[in-house]
């Protein structure tokens, strides 16, 4: 825990690095060092960063909910409508003429599963989200350009101001920063 | 990826230009990208613009006179209750299919050539489609009753006909619409925050950074944001193919000669495809010039580019000879005299500039020299864009006005109100992708840092 000051809380202490690599490189020290509470941030996916973090994206089984959702729903919903709520008599062809519903129950299948996959993945990550700490940091304006930081939160039960800043430096980045809550 | 598969690799590789600059970085990357919407307004810009937003005024024109008057203003008549409303609509909706087929099926395909143009590819998706959209729902007469078309509980107490493949139209392009929408927006996510932090007055900050969500890079919502773009673009693959299969639909399911065949899901599919990338690089040919964008756009591109058209022209050209095949082959009477009446009959110069757009310019493609020139391209591009067009023409026209009994035969000719709607939607698509050029960034700043030599050391992959 961080402890009370004068001024503004300490959200975390961030190092910057220049390179990809660095940020792998450090994010893996991060994790061996027992860390539990650190994030990556990066311009572009830096696939060794989240799995050094070890962390696991639950869009797959969203998404292949939604879409089963969809798929679910629409065929009931038909065959609902078209044999139970309003049964059309078209020159004596049955009313329970599930090939017909095919396309429609594919496209909402569709639809849904785009819908959990897209929408639902801004969600998971919390967004819309006005306010987070990082942007408290000046030089946090080059995480969408071209530099890489590693955050370590104060929340962390190993974190000390102190040694934690030694710990950053010695990850040999541009320079550490300190996050304002 | 094992030894020999980077050398089989390098080896392709060998010779050819990249698909990016070598010496990019994601600095340059921003710079460049970012450069087109701060940096200052040209005067083609506006000038483009002006020309755009006058066509859709006279589209507004069309459309004040078409509710005004009903849609007896169009030429349509019996038998030929489908004329430019349904040529145009096909003809949109299948440019829009090149979007979705560079950003999802080339993804799936690890083309990396794909990422200098799949953001505006998928923004063109999206503006073909509202073109589209705007045909069947002024078509109905009463713009304002559209909402009938979707299921939904009414004191009538009908439900929509779920047999129909025009029901099944509503689903598969408002699905279309919807998820190439969500699509491209995500992609969009990421660049936005860097709008958001390249810029300096506050105002434009706010304004990006309410469409970035409050994006921070994330490592963990990074690794989300990866997976969740490759399920959509799994998920886009069968639709695209669906969208345009169930257009098809509206003619195949009918009787009538000329339209049921079970040819027309994958040609049309095809013929999409040849359209919209001819749309592609249409407009890519003069925004890389306008822009200075060699650096992204490269010959490599192009030359790609024209080789899909190739393929999907050659393929296209299949699907016209597959029709005149089973016209003879079928021994059917009403099939053979509806391929006669195509070559032959009033309509016969429709035909044959298909053929000639569609079939015979496009072989140039063959040619590396032409394939590799952006004028031979944007040359071979605007016969593609008419010959689909006529292509559609040939289908509805020559189909409706001949049909089984000769007591019905009519004839059938856009009026100046169809004109002018169908020159508003160009002027809404114009207008629309001048805006767009202006105020987002048109190419994935995000995906080219990942194929620029820094973020390769990552092992960034797609």
């Amino acid at each position: 825990m961080a402890t009370q000051q004068k001024g503004p809380q300490l959200h975390g202490l961030m190092a910057e690095f220049a390179t990809p690599t660095a940020l792998v490189a450090a994010a893996e020290a991060t994790r061996d060092a027992g860390f539990a509470n650190w994030n990556c941030y990066s311009p572009y996916p830096v696939e060794g960063a989240w799995e050094a973090m070890g962390h696991k994206t639950p869009m797959s089984k969203l998404t292949f909910l939604g879409g089963l959702t969809g798929a679910v729903s629409a065929f009931g919903f038909i065959t609902w409508t078209q044999v139970v709520d309003y049964a059309w008599n078209v020159g004596g062809r049955p009313t329970f003429s599930w090939p017909a519903w095919i396309p429609p129950t594919f496209e909402t299948t569709i639809l849904l599963a785009g819908l959990t996959a897209g929408i639902g993945m801004l969600a998971v990550n919390g967004f819309p989200q006005p306010y987070h700490p990082v942007f408290n940091v000046p030089e946090f304006v080059r995480a969408s350009n071209d530099r890489y930081f590693l955050v370590i939160e104060s929340a962390d039960p190993k974190f000390d101001r102190a040694a934690t800043t030694d710990f950053l430096r010695g990850l040999d980045p541009i320079g550490v920063h300190e996050v304002d809550e | 990826m094992s030894l020999l598969e980077v050398d089989v690799k390098n080896r392709a590789n060998l010779g050819k230009p990249d698909f990016i600059a070598q010496d990019e970085t994601p600095e340059s990357v921003t710079e460049s990208i970012s450069g087109v919407i701060y940096g200052k307004t040209y005067l083609w810009w506006i000038v483009g613009l002006a020309v755009g937003s006058s066509l859709l005024g006279i589209g507004g024109i069309g459309l004040f006179w078409l509710l005004a008057k009903g849609t007896g203003v169009w030429g349509l008549n019996m038998p030929v209750a489908w004329g430019f409303a349904i040529i145009n609509f096909v003809w949109w909706i299948g440019i829009g299919h090149a979007g979705t087929l560079i950003s999802a099926i080339l993804l799936l395909l690890n083309q990396q050539w794909r990422t200098s143009i799949n953001r505006f590819a998928e923004a063109m998706t999206l503006f073909a489609v509202a073109c589209a959209g705007l045909f069947p729902i002024f078509h109905t007469g009463r713009p304002w009753l559209a909402y009938w078309m979707l299921p939904y509980p009414n004191t009538m107490r009908v439900w929509p006909q779920f047999r129909s493949p025009l029901i099944w139209d509503v689903f598969a392009v408002s699905t279309y619409a919807t998820i190439s929408l969500v699509f491209w927006y995500v992609g969009l996510v990421p660049d936005l925050a860097t709008m958001r932090d390249k810029a300096k007055n506050m105002v434009v900050k706010r304004i990006y950074g309410l469409g970035a969500l409050g994006w921070r890079g994330a490592a963990d919502h990074w690794h989300n944001y990866e997976k969740a773009y490759l399920l959509l673009a799994g998920l886009s693959t069968p639709l695209v193919l669906s969208v345009h299969s169930v257009v098809s639909f509206d003619f195949a399911v009918a009787q009538l000669p000329g339209w049921h065949a079970t040819i027309f899901p994958p040609y049309f599919v095809a013929g999409a495809i040849y359209a919209g990338f001819a749309m592609v690089l249409t407009l890519m040919i003069p925004l890389r010039a306008l822009f200075n964008l060699h650096a992204y756009i490269t010959e490599r591109h192009l030359e790609n580019m024209g080789k899909v058209m190739l393929t999907t022209g050659l393929i296209v050209s299949y699907g016209y000879f597959t029709e005149i095949f089973m016209a003879w082959y079928s021994g059917n009477t009403f099939e053979r005299f509806m391929m006669y009446n195509r070559m032959f009959g009033p309509y016969l110069y429709g035909y044959w500039a298909l053929i000639l757009c569609n079939v015979l310019v496009p072989q140039l493609m063959w040619f590396k020299r032409f394939r590799t020139s952006a004028f031979w391209l944007f040359f071979v591009s605007q016969f593609v864009n008419v010959g689909m067009w006529l292509e559609r023409y040939v289908i509805v026209a020559m189909t409706l006005t001949r049909d089984f009994l000769v007591g019905s035969w009519g004839t059938y000719h856009g009026t100046i109100w169809d004109w002018a709607v169908y020159l508003g939607t160009i002027g809404l698509f114009l207008s629309l992708v001048f805006v767009f050029v202006r105020l987002l960034p048109a190419l994935s700043m995000t995906e080219l840092k990942m194929i620029s030599p820094e973020g390769k050391s990552a092992g960034g992959h797609h």
